[in-house]
């Protein structure tokens, strides 16, 4: 992983959440390092179970019982997210970070109306509301209404009365942006933004930001299983494989240029129209129980190019241009 | 079998409507209102050769897996008629249907929800056997049920077992190994392998390919997914609010769609192999409710190219090339979306 910069906005380093079980302690994240500069989009690439959500929710303070970070530092803007208090990181939460949820049905509250529920979000971050009572509730519905056209919502002034079970699934998850907007924050980490959706209402939605992204400024974190995705939106990937990092670099490097067994049986998976009458290569096997694992490369069991020098902790290796990946065979390539 | 079934498609779907009536409430039932009702699959007609792999690709709620159902009588059609190696199924008496569905399975989406979480794997597998008297004895029907999960990529060891303690790749395996164990000839894939990771999504595909040849068996399998309908189906339809809008070869339909519909399915998936490549289709909206459909064709409420005809008077299907049709008014116009965006 590159060395942070001042364009750096989020480093985490050596993250370390673990949850405590009745058949032992379960390691989701082991050693996690995540670095998302200013203006960026990161894409964060892999499967269930790897722990790309949890390393985003231990960000955003959101692991709770029988969930701990037992390590690692979170950097925001040169502040440890870790140390600080509940009252501080609410602060942080929603205003600074804010985060989109997979199932939009079950993140929305759904007794309160859509624009109950983004005056909520302006309320609690207060940008410079007018002190007035009657003018503080204007500007609120003023930028309520802003933010829903900016998510390219129709007629927002009637759709801000609504609920959300008044809307679709593809407009659900174009709320929770909205809302997650609506104080403008800094970094945006979306968490399988278009998992439930189709595929032409996914397209609008990552579109959406996309362009938002761009008008902002601000970073993106973009969780998803789907690499064309990625590919489509994101400048820079990581791939997480039970719990740890196993490749990072920008998207196109990875993605021609896979270094990693793990990334190039992903990628190789795929089935694609190209590929019609050839037989699509699968990892054979099943991602390995968080519980109690060896000292060994954690893709060992699945991996082809296995041998007996993956049978000790392997570290991340620079495989030049910024690429690096974790396995033994990782060389170093000339910068092209 | 006579040599007249042989030479003809394995199924054949001609005109098949499925209407389901939409809940009423008491109050709208004393104030009069009168039913509403949802028509899931309209006026659907196609075949299916023996051996073929036909891929069905809609988004969520166009009617695909009712169309699925309705295709093995597991919800009875409204109109239409489907013929499987010429027998017409609506005709045929419970009794014929019951075995006849030997012959027919289904594979389903959701693998913890499709298999029963008190019966062991023996019990689930093995119930095709009993119900279709094709194993007499304990020991013929595990047998033939440890054959089977071998088959699949799994063990007999895994007999006695339970479902949840299975990975969800697995469970479709057992499902895999339930929908095939009475040795049918046509089977409903009905979204199996959108549940499941990408790995293990690919080890379900080649394992359905596999099969395939080896059991020589026919899918209609439907997903939502282009690339894997593109990767592995014969041919293709393509359904918008339960109708088929286009229908052809994979290689044609892919590469030259001609419905604006399909074009603009085609441009939001997004592919590895060329990103930022393809000239996207920006469709508005959402799929409307079935519940009131649009008049005309269906699809003019989304589509770039909607003039007032496709407002009043529904497009019927036509053929545009060997064995590929399309239903949109303006096909001779010779509009694409895809090109008229990259210009």
């Amino acid at each position: 992983m590159s060395a942070p910069t001042d364009k750096t906005l989020l480093q985490v380093e050596g993250l370390r959440t673990v949850f405590e079980t009745r058949d032992g302690t379960v390691c989701a994240v082991d050693g996690v390092d995540v670095i998302v500069e200013r203006g960026e989009c990161l894409g964060v690439v892999g499967e269930s179970g790897s722990g790309k959500s949890v390393t985003f929710n231990s960000v955003m303070g959101l692991v709770r019982s029988p969930g701990r970070i037992e390590a690692g530092r979170i950097m925001f803007e040169g502040r440890d997210l870790r140390a600080l208090n509940q009252t501080e990181m609410r602060a942080v939460r929603g205003r600074d970070i804010a985060m989109t949820m997979q199932d939009a049905m079950t993140a929305l509250n759904p007794a309160l109306t859509v624009g109950e529920q983004i005056a909520e979000m302006l309320e609690a971050h207060d940008k410079g509301l007018p002190s007035g009572r009657n003018a503080r509730r204007r500007a609120i519905r003023a930028h309520s209404v802003k933010m829903l056209g900016l998510v390219g919502i129709a007629s927002p002034e009637t759709r801000l009365g609504q609920y959300p079970h008044e809307f679709s699934g593809g407009m659900r998850q174009r709320i929770m942006i909205a809302i997650a907007l609506a104080s403008m924050p800094k970094l945006l980490i979306a968490d399988e933004p278009t998992t439930a959706l189709d595929v032409t209402i996914q397209a609008q939605v990552l579109e959406l930001i996309t362009d938002t992204r761009a008008k902002l400024g601000m970073s993106v974190v973009l969780i998803t299983h789907d690499l064309g995705v990625v590919a489509e939106h994101c400048d820079r990937v990581m791939v997480m494989y039970a719990g740890q990092v196993v490749e990072q670099g920008r998207t196109a490097d990875v993605i021609m240029r896979p270094k990693h067994p793990y990334t190039k049986g992903l990628l190789g998976s795929l089935p694609r129209l190209s590929l019609r009458g050839q037989r699509i290569e699968p990892i054979e096997g099943q991602v390995p129980e968080l519980i109690d694992l060896p000292a060994q490369c954690r893709f060992y069991s699945r991996c082809r190019e296995r041998g007996p020098e993956c049978l000790k902790n392997i570290e991340m290796r620079d495989a030049g241009n910024g690429q690096t990946a974790r396995c033994v065979r990782v060389q170093k390539e000339l910068a092209t | 079998m006579t040599a007249n079934r042989d030479s003809g498609p394995l199924l054949s779907v001609e005109g098949v409507s499925k209407t389901y009536r939409s809940g009423r409430r008491l109050a709208d039932r004393l104030t009069g209102r009168p039913e509403t009702f949802v028509q899931a699959v309209n006026n659907v007609s196609f075949g299916i050769e023996r051996g073929e792999i036909m891929g069905l690709i809609g988004e969520s709620g166009c009617g695909k897996s009712t169309l699925g159902r309705t295709i093995l009588r597991l919800h009875e059609p409204t109109a239409g008629r489907v013929t499987f190696d010429g027998t017409d199924l609506g005709a045929l008496p419970d009794a014929e249907m019951k075995a006849m569905r030997r012959r027919m399975q289904i594979i389903f989406q959701d693998p913890y929800a499709s298999l029963n979480p008190r019966r062991t794997v023996a019990e689930i597998v093995g119930l095709p056997l009993q119900l279709h008297g094709l194993a007499t004895g304990r020991g013929a029907l595990r047998e033939k049920t440890a054959e089977i999960l071998e088959k699949v990529g799994l063990k007999s060891m895994h007999l006695d077992r339970y479902p949840h303690q299975f990975s969800g790749g697995q469970r479709q395996r057992i499902g895999i190994a339930r929908a095939l164990v009475s040795h049918p000839e046509f089977i409903v894939c009905d979204e199996p392998v959108s549940a499941l990771d990408v790995s293990i999504q690919a080890q379900i595909i080649q394992l359905l390919t596999d099969l395939k040849q080896e059991m020589g068996l026919t899918y209609l399998f439907i997903s939502h997914d282009i690339s894997v309908i593109g990767y592995l189906s014969d041919r293709v339809a393509v359904m918008y609010l339960g109708e088929i809008v286009e229908l052809g070869s994979v290689e044609t339909v892919l590469a030259n769609p001609r419905h604006p519909y399909t074009q603009s399915l085609m441009s939001a998936v997004p592919e590895v192999d060329r990103p930022g490549h393809r000239s996207r289709v920006r469709l508005t909206g959402d799929l409307p409710s079935p519940l009131a459909p649009p008049p005309g064709c269906k699809f003019h409420t989304r589509c770039p190219l909607a003039i007032d005809i496709c407002r009043q008077k529904a497009p019927v299907a036509e053929s545009v090339g060997p064995g590929h049709t399309a239903a949109c008014h303006r096909l001779h116009e010779n509009l694409s979306l895809l090109e008229q965006e990259a210009s």
